[in-house]
């Protein structure tokens, strides 16, 4: 849910990365963060555990200038990827503008890949939304692993309806900004439509 | 659910009854969220307080309870109360779609918190049906509603990134 507030001339918007645990959801985040400027950001927040584990989720907000006379301000959220805390997930779901699917790149992962996509189809599903029609873009991370495996095997496995797909690794921020550009471009060009 | 738009004159009731309520409540900060944390309107000494991550706390707490809840058959607890050595966070959901955060210290008590936020909170849900309202007869009203969005080019998108 967009919030568009006419009296301070500005406009929210929520994107969650989702995927599965392990797969550098934090890490894009962080990255996103150091790379930013100070005006630009507020604090990164993590619900983690002791071993960085997120909890609950992380929060990046984020300042991207304005756009016809209103300042755009994107809140970039995770979910805890481990597959217990789905609870948790589908409240994180709430309002949702925008998905960037983290997937991991290893062949031994390839499983939880499918299992978290289908996850998210469903818990969008339970909060009123449809994983067809909301913004959606699909990123490859972990590209640099030697047990990648190829890119059109996995846009063969993971690809939903032809979303712009990325490949990336989150470490060193390859493919980070395209993502995020990517899909705050998609929530944009939808609140046009509107 | 719609997209919340909010627009002047509603936007100036919501910060007067929130100025009312932190001088009546004789509290520090008076604030207000919706579910998906993002502030609306915010009253008080905000000074040192990093209101956007209040807000997105704020609503991931509420979420997390309203969860809770469900789990043991309740709709809701309306109230969460968080007790600290200096300041107490009082949270209290208005017209289920909000959330009124109010942050106070020894200067006022739990008592005399609870009493005004209840009056506020009667006045904030009159304001926000009123908003409601208004979206919906907006989006009734075809082609009527002018997003400011709706000539939004690929190059402004594309000059949100240029740095």
């Amino acid at each position: 849910m967009t919030f568009i507030n006419y009296a301070a001339r500005e406009i929210n918007c929520k994107i969650v990365f989702y995927g599965p645990g392990l797969c550098g959801k934090t890490t894009n985040l962080q990255w996103i963060y150091d790379k930013t400027n100070p005006q630009a950001k507020g604090k990164l927040i993590s619900l983690a555990t002791e071993t960085d584990r997120t909890l609950f989720f992380d929060f990046l907000p984020l300042d991207l200038g304005t756009v016809k006379g209103f300042k755009t301000r994107f809140h970039l959220y995770t979910v805890p990827g481990q597959v217990f805390y789905d609870a948790s997930r589908k409240l994180i779901l709430k309002g949702v503008d925008g998905v960037v699917y983290v997937a991991d790149s290893q062949e031994a992962r390839m499983d939880s890949n499918i299992e978290s996509l289908q996850n998210l189809e469903k818990n969008l599903k339970e909060q009123g939304y449809d994983l067809n029609n909301i913004p959606y873009v699909l990123q490859f991370n972990k590209r640099d692993l030697p047990t990648a495996l190829p890119v059109e095997e996995m846009y063969r496995q993971l690809n939903y309806k032809g979303e712009p797909t990325f490949e990336a690794v989150a470490m060193n921020g390859t493919g980070v900004f395209d993502t995020l550009k990517a899909v705050a471009k998609l929530v944009l060009t939808e609140l046009k439509k509107k | 659910m719609a997209d919340l738009v909010m627009y002047e004159e509603e936007y100036e009731q919501i910060k007067e009854i929130l100025a009312r309520l932190q001088s009546d409540s004789n509290s520090k900060i008076v604030f207000l969220v919706d579910k998906n944390g993002q502030q609306i309107a915010a009253h008080g000494d905000m000074q040192g307080v990093d209101a956007t991550s209040l807000a997105s706390l704020t609503a991931g707490n509420v979420a997390a309870t309203d969860g809770l809840a469900k789990l043991i058959g309740e709709k809701e607890f309306s109230i969460l109360f968080h007790e600290g050595e200096r300041d107490n966070i009082h949270i209290s959901l208005v017209a289920q779609r909000v959330i009124l955060v109010v942050i106070f210290d020894e200067r006022s008590s739990l008592g005399l918190v609870r009493l005004r936020v209840k009056k506020a909170s009667q006045e904030l849900e009159k304001t926000f049906e009123v908003i409601v309202t208004k979206a919906a007869a907006e989006q009734s009203r075809e082609g009527r509603f002018e997003s400011p969005f709706a000539e939004i080019t690929d190059e402004d998108i594309d000059s949100l990134f240029s740095e």
